[in-house]
C-alpha cells in the first residue's frame, strides 16, 4: 500500500510539473532541469546524513564520477540515453561502495574531514588525464527523442527527463525509507551498539547507505551533464557538495520534501538576491557581495528559527490542518535524525575524576 | 519518511503556488529582426529597442578567481558609460549586464541562459574564462546569439565552422608561447631553460607555443601549479634544483610573485620571462607592496620585478605619452577613480572600445546578424599593437605582441611588434606598421 | 641532498600553518563538539582588520596585536550569538549555521574591503637564510612562524592541563550537567573556548597571509588542509593537530617537489586515508573501541 500510495502521489506530481514546464518560459524550464537535479543528489544525501547518521562533505565528488561516466559514454560509445543513466549511477554507486568500505569505521568529524578531502582530491584527477578533457572538460549534447516530435524544445524535454528522474527517486527512496532497510539504518544510527546487539550488520549497513547515496549522486551528476551540456572540474568544487549538506539540513534532514525545499532554496535564493543586488545599482565589489552575504545570514536565520528546516516548519503550520485528517501509526520521533556527536567513550576513562 | 502522506496535500498546495507564481514571472517577448530602411531607430532584434542596446556578460565577482578579474566588467561599463554619454551608438545607450558566475561552468550556464532566455540581451560580451565560455558557447551558437570578444586566449574560440558566432579577442596564449619562445631561442640560446605555468589550457596553450619554439634539449624542468593551492615552495625547490637559468612563466599575477617570493627566500635568481597576463607592474607591485614598505627590509617591491622580461599587446601602462594610455586613463579617473589603473582595468576599457567599433559598423538598426558580419568584414586596429585578423573564415582576434623589459616598475618596450599564428610552423615576424593614435574624441 | 632540504624545511613551515588551523578546529571540538567550518573565515576577517591598523598605525605589531584581540572577541561574539540558541539542536545544525557564518564573513570582506589581492607584511625578513653562502631554503620569517605556532599548542596544552581554567573547560565538554553541579559556569567555558579558537585562528591567518595574499577566499584551501591535518592527528589531541600539520606539510611538500603538484590533492587523500585505516580517530587520540 505504501507503494501505492507513493507512486500515486509521484504520478499527480507528474502531471502538475508537465503542465507547469508546458507554460513557463524556457528559463524556467532549465531552472525546473537544474532543481530536479539538485533534488535527486540532495535527497540521497539526506537519507545518508539523515537516517543513517553519517555526515559526508564529498557527495560532490560522486556526482563528478556520475556525470563523467556520463560524459564519457555518451561521447565515446554513444549509448541510448537511457542506458547512459543507468550506467553512471552504477559506477557511481561502485565509487560509494568503496568510500563506503573505507569509511566504515569513521565516525563523526572524521568522517566529515575524510569526504572533504575526497571532495577535494577526486575533481583533480580530471586534470591529470587528458582522456577526462582536462580543465576544459568534455562537451556532452543530447537530442530531445525523436518520439515527440523534431521541433520539440529541447529545454522543455530536459525538464521533463529530469524531473521524471527526481520523481522516480523519490519514490524509490521513500519506500526505502519506510522498508526494513530504513528502519535497520535508524536503528543503527541512533544507539549503534543496542543496533548489533539486535542482530543489525551495522558495517554492511553503513556502506549501503552510502552506496544509495552515491548513486542519487551519480544520477544527479549524469543529469546535470546533460542539462548545463557540460562537465568539468570547475563544477565540482567543494562548493558544490557543501551545498547539497546545505539544502539536506536546510529543507529538512531526513525527509523527502525536504530534498524538495533544499534544493529550490539552493538555486532560486542566489538568483533572486542578485537581482535585487544588481537592481539597485551598487559598486561593482559591494553589489556583487551583498549576494553572498546575504545568503549565510539566511542560512544561520534558518536554521535558528526552524531547527527542523524548512519541512519541519512546514510540518509545524500544517499540523491544525492535519489534525482533520485520520491519524496514521507511526511513533513521534524521539532523536533528532542526523549523525550523533558524542565525546569519544575512551575520555571517560582518560578522565576519571575532575 | 512518515511524513510523507501527512503533508502530501501541502506539498502539493506548495508546489501549484509556486507554479503560479513562476508563471506570472516569466517574461515572454522577443524583438523582431527586421531592418528599418528609414532614418528612425527601431528594435531590430532581440536587445536593442529605440533607446538602449542590451548585452551580457559572465564574470566571476566574486570568489576565488574574483580578484583582480573582477575589475574588467566595471571598466567596461565605465567606458560604456563614457560612450552613452557623447551620444551613445547612433544615440542609444548601452546597458551593459553582467552577472556573477563564481567562475563555475554550472553557474555560467545558468546565468547566460537567464540573460538569453529572459532578459533577451542583444549578444554576450567578453565571457570571461575557457572551462567557464565553453560551457556557454554551442548554446549561444544554437541559439544564434552573437558571442564577441571572449576573454580568454584559448584557441578554441577561432572556429568559424562550428561557432560562428564566437569571436575572441586577446592574443591567444599559443601565439604568445612563440613570441617569447621566439626571443629566448634567440637571447638565450643553449641556456637551461625551465617551464613555470598554470595547469590549465592558460598554461598547457603557452607551452605549447614555447615548445614550438625553444629545443627540447634546452628544457630542464616543467614544474605546473593548481592555482587553488598557493604553496608552490615544492615546485620552486624543483625548478632550482634542476639548474634552469631561465624560468619562463605562464602565470597568472599571484604566482608570479609567489615564484618570485619563494625563489627569494631559496636563493634562487633566475632570468624570469612572464607572459602578460602575470606581468602587470602595477598588480605585482601591489601584491608585494608589503614586502616594500617593511621597516628595515631587505627587499624592495620593485626590486623583485626589476628585469622581468615579458609581452604585451596594447600599449604599456607606463607609457603615458600613448594615446591611448592616456584615454583609458582619462576614463578610468573620472569613472572608477577607486580601482587602480592597472592591466585589467585597461582590458575591460580596451575591448570595449573594440565591441562600439564593431556595432557602429552594424548599423543603424542591426539584427543579430549583422553584428557577426561587421566584425567578420575586419575591424580597423585600436588599442591593440598590432592588427586584428578577423574576416569570415578567422575568428582569432589579435595577431601579435612586442617584448619588453620591467624597469623601475613599468614595462619598456624593447624591439618592434612581432606577429605570428597559431600553427606550430608558422614564423614569428616583426611587424612594422604602426599603430594608429587613439580619437581625440574617444570614440571610434 | 639540496632540494630534499629545500623540500623539508619548506614543507615544516607550511605544515605549521596547517597546524594553527588544526589547533583552533581541536580546541573548538574539545570545548563545545562542533565542527567550525567558518574557522578559516574567522581568520581572514581578523587579519583584514589587522591589515587597516598596519596601513594605519605602521606598526606591524600594532596589527599583529589587534589580529589576535578581535579573534578573541569574535569568537566569544559568535559563539554567544549564534551558536549558542543551536546548543540543544541537532548537530548538523551547528554545522550549517558555521556554514552560513563562513559565506556571510567572506561576503562581507568582500563588501568592506574588495575582491582584490591585498598584499600583508611579514614580520620578519623572507629572504632565505644562509650558512655561510649557501641557502638553507627557510627565512626568518618562516622561522617565527613556527616558534610562534609550537608556542601557542604548548601554551594550549599548559593551560588545559594545570590551570583551572583550563579543567573548567575540559569538563563542561566532557559532561555540562555534572560541570554545572559542581559550579562551573559551563556557558562562559563554551564561550571561552570559542574565543581562544579564534585567537589561534587569528594567528594562523596573519602568519599564513603573507605567502596567499589576503583576500575574502584566502583562507578556504588552507581550512580544507587544516581541517585534514586536525583528522589525521585526532581531534582532540593539540599534540595530534601540530602533528598531523607536520606531516601534511611535509608530505605534501614532496610529492608537490618529486611527483608534480597535480598530485597534491591525491596524496592528501591517500594520506588521511592511510592514517584512519589503521587508526579511526587520528593518530594521537585515545583508541576509542566499541567492539560488541
Amino acid at each position: 500500500m505504501t507503494l501505492v500510495r507513493h507512486v500515486a502521489t509521484a504520478a499527480v506530481l507528474a502531471v502538475l510539473l508537465v503542465i507547469i514546464s508546458s507554460t513557463v518560459s524556457p528559463f524556467r524550464d532549465y531552472q525546473m532541469a537544474e532543481v530536479a537535479c539538485y533534488v535527486v543528489a540532495v535527497a540521497g544525501l539526506t537519507v545518508l546524513v539523515g537516517l543513517s547518521g553519517q555526515i559526508s562533505l564529498g557527495n560532490g565528488a560522486f556526482m563528478a564520477i556520475g556525470a563523467y561516466a556520463a560524459a564519457l559514454l555518451l561521447l565515446h560509445l554513444h549509448w541510448p540515453l537511457a542506458v547512459v543513466l543507468v550506467a553512471a549511477l552504477a559506477v557511481a554507486a561502485a565509487g560509494g561502495a568503496v568510500v563506503g568500505v573505507a569509511a566504515a569505521r569513521l565516525r563523526g568529524p572524521y568522517l566529515a574531514g575524510a569526504t572533504l578531502i575526497l571532495a577535494v582530491a577526486l575533481p583533480s584527477l580530471a586534470l591529470r588525464y587528458g582522456l577526462l578533457g582536462g580543465d576544459q572538460g568534455l562537451t556532452v549534447v543530447i537530442n530531445s527523442p525523436g518520439f515527440l516530435g523534431p521541433s520539440f524544445s529541447l529545454t522543455r524535454w530536459q525538464a521533463w527527463l529530469t524531473c521524471g528522474c527526481a520523481l522516480i527517486t523519490l519514490v524509490l527512496l521513500a519506500n526505502l525509507a519506510r522498508s526494513r532497510v530504513g528502519r535497520s539504518w535508524r536503528a543503527a544510527r541512533d544507539d549503534e551498539v543496542a543496533a548489533a546487539l539486535a542482530g543489525l550488520n551495522v558495517a554492511r549497513l553503513r556502506v549501503l547507505a552510502f552506496v544509495v547515496s552515491a548513486a542519487c549522486a551519480g544520477l544527479a551528476g549524469a543529469l546535470l551533464a546533460v542539462t548545463t551540456s557540460i562537465v568539468s572540474p570547475g563544477a565540482f568544487t567543494v562548493t558544490l557538495s557543501i551545498g547539497l549538506l546545505t539544502a539536506a539540513v536546510l529543507g529538512g534532514l531526513g525527509t523527502l520534501p525536504g530534498a524538495v525545499w533544499g534544493s529550490l532554496v539552493l538555486v532560486l535564493v542566489p538568483t533572486y538576491v542578485t537581482d535585487v543586488a544588481s537592481s539597485h545599482g551598487l559598486s561593482s565589489s559591494v553589489g556583487s557581495n551583498i549576494p553572498v552575504a546575504a545568503y549565510g545570514v539566511v542560512l544561520v536565520v534558518v536554521m535558528l528559527t526552524f531547527p527542523d528546516g524548512i519541512q519541519g516548519g512546514v510540518h509545524r503550520l500544517s499540523r491544525p490542518l492535519a489534525s482533520r485528517l485520520p491519524a496514521w501509526p507511526g511513533a513521534p520521533r524521539r532523536r533528532p535524525p542526523g549523525p550523533q556527536f558524542r565525546a569519544p567513550a575512551s575520555e571517560h576513562q582518560e578522565e576519571g575524576s575532575l | 519518511m512518515n511524513r510523507s502522506h501527512r503533508v502530501g496535500l501541502p506539498a502539493l498546495a506548495a508546489v501549484a503556488a509556486l507554479a503560479m507564481v513562476v508563471s506570472a514571472c516569466s517574461s515572454g517577448s522577443s524583438g523582431s529582426g527586421s531592418k528599418s530602411t528609414s532614418g528612425a531607430l527601431t528594435a531590430s532584434a532581440p536587445g536593442i529597442t529605440a533607446t538602449t542596446i542590451t548585452i551580457g556578460s559572465h564574470q566571476p565577482l566574486t570568489g576565488v578567481a574574483a580578484p583582480g578579474y573582477d575589475e574588467i566588467a566595471p571598466a567596461s561599463n565605465a567606458y560604456f558609460d563614457y560612450v552613452n554619454a557623447h551620444g551613445g551608438i547612433y544615440g542609444r545607450k548601452i546597458v551593459y549586464k553582467y552577472l556573477d558566475d563564481k567562475y563555475d561552468p554550472t553557474s555560467t550556464v545558468s546565468v547566460v541562459k537567464q540573460l538569453v532566455l529572459q532578459d533577451n540581451v542583444y549578444a554576450i560580451f567578453d565571457g570571461l574564462g575557457t572551462p567557464t565560455h565553453l560551457a556557454v558557447a554551442p548554446f549561444l551558437n544554437s541559439e544564434k546569439v552573437p558571442d564577441v570578444f571572449v576573454a580568454s586566449g584559448c584557441e578554441c574560440w577561432n572556429s568559424p565552422s562550428t561557432w560562428p558566432e564566437t569571436f575572441g579577442w586577446q592574443l591567444d596564449y599559443v601565439r604568445e608561447g612563440k613570441i617569447l619562445g621566439t626571443y629566448i631561442k634567440q637571447h638565450f640560446a643553449g641556456q637551461k631553460i625551465g617551464y613555470f605555468y598554470q595547469d590549465d589550457e592558460f598554461g598547457k596553450d603557452g607551452v605549447k607555443g614555447l615548445d614550438d619554439e625553444i629545443p627540447q634539449a634546452d628544457v630542464v624542468s616543467r614544474q605546473s601549479y593548481d592555482p587553488t593551492n598557493i604553496n608552490v615552495g615544492p615546485q620552486v625547490a624543483a625548478l632550482k634544483a634542476s639548474g634552469a637559468k631561465v624560468v619562463v612563466s605562464f602565470t597568472v599575477p599571484a604566482f608570479t610573485a609567489l615564484l618570485r617570493l619563494n625563489s627569494l627566500k631559496l636563493g634562487f635568481s633566475p632570468t624570469l620571462v612572464v607572459s602578460d597576463v602575470g606581468s602587470d607592474p602595477i598588480t605585482l607591485a601591489g601584491l608585494l607592496e608589503a614586502y616594500a614598505k617593511q621597516g628595515g627590509a631587505t627587499v624592495s617591491g620593485n626590486q623583485l620585478t626589476q628585469g622581468i622580461i615579458t609581452d604585451g599587446y596594447m600599449p604599456t601602462l607606463g607609457d603615458t605619452s600613448n594615446s591611448w594610455v592616456a584615454l583609458f586613463k582619462k576614463i578610468h579617473d573620472k569613472y572608477l577613480p577607486k580601482l587602480p589603473f592597472d592591466g585589467n582595468v585597461a582590458f575591460g576599457e580596451a575591448v570595449a572600445y573594440t565591441f562600439v567599433q564593431a556595432m557602429l559598423k552594424a548599423g543603424k538598426n542591426p539584427a543579430r546578424a549583422d553584428l557577426v558580419k561587421a566584425i567578420e568584414s575586419g575591424l580597423p586596429q585600436g588599442p591593440a599593437v598590432a592588427p586584428y585578423a578577423y574576416s569570415a573564415s578567422d575568428h582569432a582576434g589579435m595577431t601579435g605582441a612586442f617584448i619588453g623589459v620591467i624597469k623601475n616598475g613599468v614595462i619598456v618596450k624593447e624591439g618592434p611588434v612581432q606577429v605570428t599564428n597559431t600553427s606550430a610552423t608558422g614564423a614569428v615576424q616583426s611587424y612594422t606598421g604602426t599603430q594608429p593614435t587613439a580619437p581625440s574624441s574617444g570614440m571610434p | 641532498m639540496t632540494e630534499f632540504r629545500e623540500l623539508t624545511l619548506g614543507g615544516i613551515s607550511v605544515g605549521m600553518i596547517y597546524a594553527a588551523i588544526a589547533l583552533s578546529l581541536v580546541l573548538i571540538w574539545r570545548a563545545t563538539r562542533i565542527l567550525n567550518y567558518a574557522q578559516g573565515g574567522m581568520a581572514m576577517f581578523t587579519t583584514y582588520i589587522a591589515l587597516l591598523v598596519i596601513n594605519h598605525t605602521g606598526s606591524y605589531w600594532a596589527g599583529f596585536a589587534v589580529a589576535l584581540a578581535s579573534g578573541l572577541v569574535l569568537g566569544g561574539v559568535i559563539e554567544r550569538l549564534v551558536i549558542r540558541p543551536a546548543e540543544n539542536k541537532p548537530p548538523l545544525n551547528a554545522i550549517i549555521i558555521t556554514i552560513g557564518l563562513l559565506v556571510f564573513l567572506e561576503g562581507l570582506a568582500g563588501i568592506l574591503y574588495g575582491g582584490q589581492f591585498r598584499s600583508f607584511p611579514a614580520a620578519f625578513s623572507i629572504t632565505g637564510l644562509h650558512v655561510g653562502s649557501a641557502a638553507l631554503g627557510v627565512s626568518a620569517n618562516d622561522v617565527f612562524v613556527a616558534v610562534a605556532v609550537l608556542a601557542a599548542a604548548l601554551l594550549l596544552a599548559a593551560g588545559f592541563r594545570y590551570t583551572s581554567a583550563g579543567l573548567q573547560l575540559r569538563a563542561s565538554a566532557f559532561s555540562p550537567p555534572v560541570a554545572r553541579l559542581l559550579g562551573v559556569r559551563v556557558g562562559r567555558m563554551l564561550t571561552l573556548g570559542w574565543a581562544l579558537a579564534g585567537l589561534i585562528g587569528a594567528l594562523a591567518g596573519v602568519l599564513v597571509s603573507p605567502s596567499t595574499f589576503l583576500y575574502p577566499n584566502s583562507m578556504d584551501s588552507i581550512f580544507v588542509l587544516g581541517f585534514t591535518a586536525a583528522v589525521i592527528g585526532g581531534l582532540d589531541s593539540p599534540a595530534g593537530a601540530v602533528a598531523g600539520g607536520l606531516i601534511l606539510g611535509v608530505a605534501l611538500s614532496y610529492v608537490g617537489g618529486y611527483l608534480g603538484s597535480d598530485l597534491v590533492p591525491l596524496f592528501g587523500l591517500a594520506a588521511l586515508a592511510v592514517v584512519l585505516m589503521v587508526r579511526p580517530s587520528g593518530l594521537f587520540s585515545p583508541a576509542a573501541t566499541r567492539q560488541v
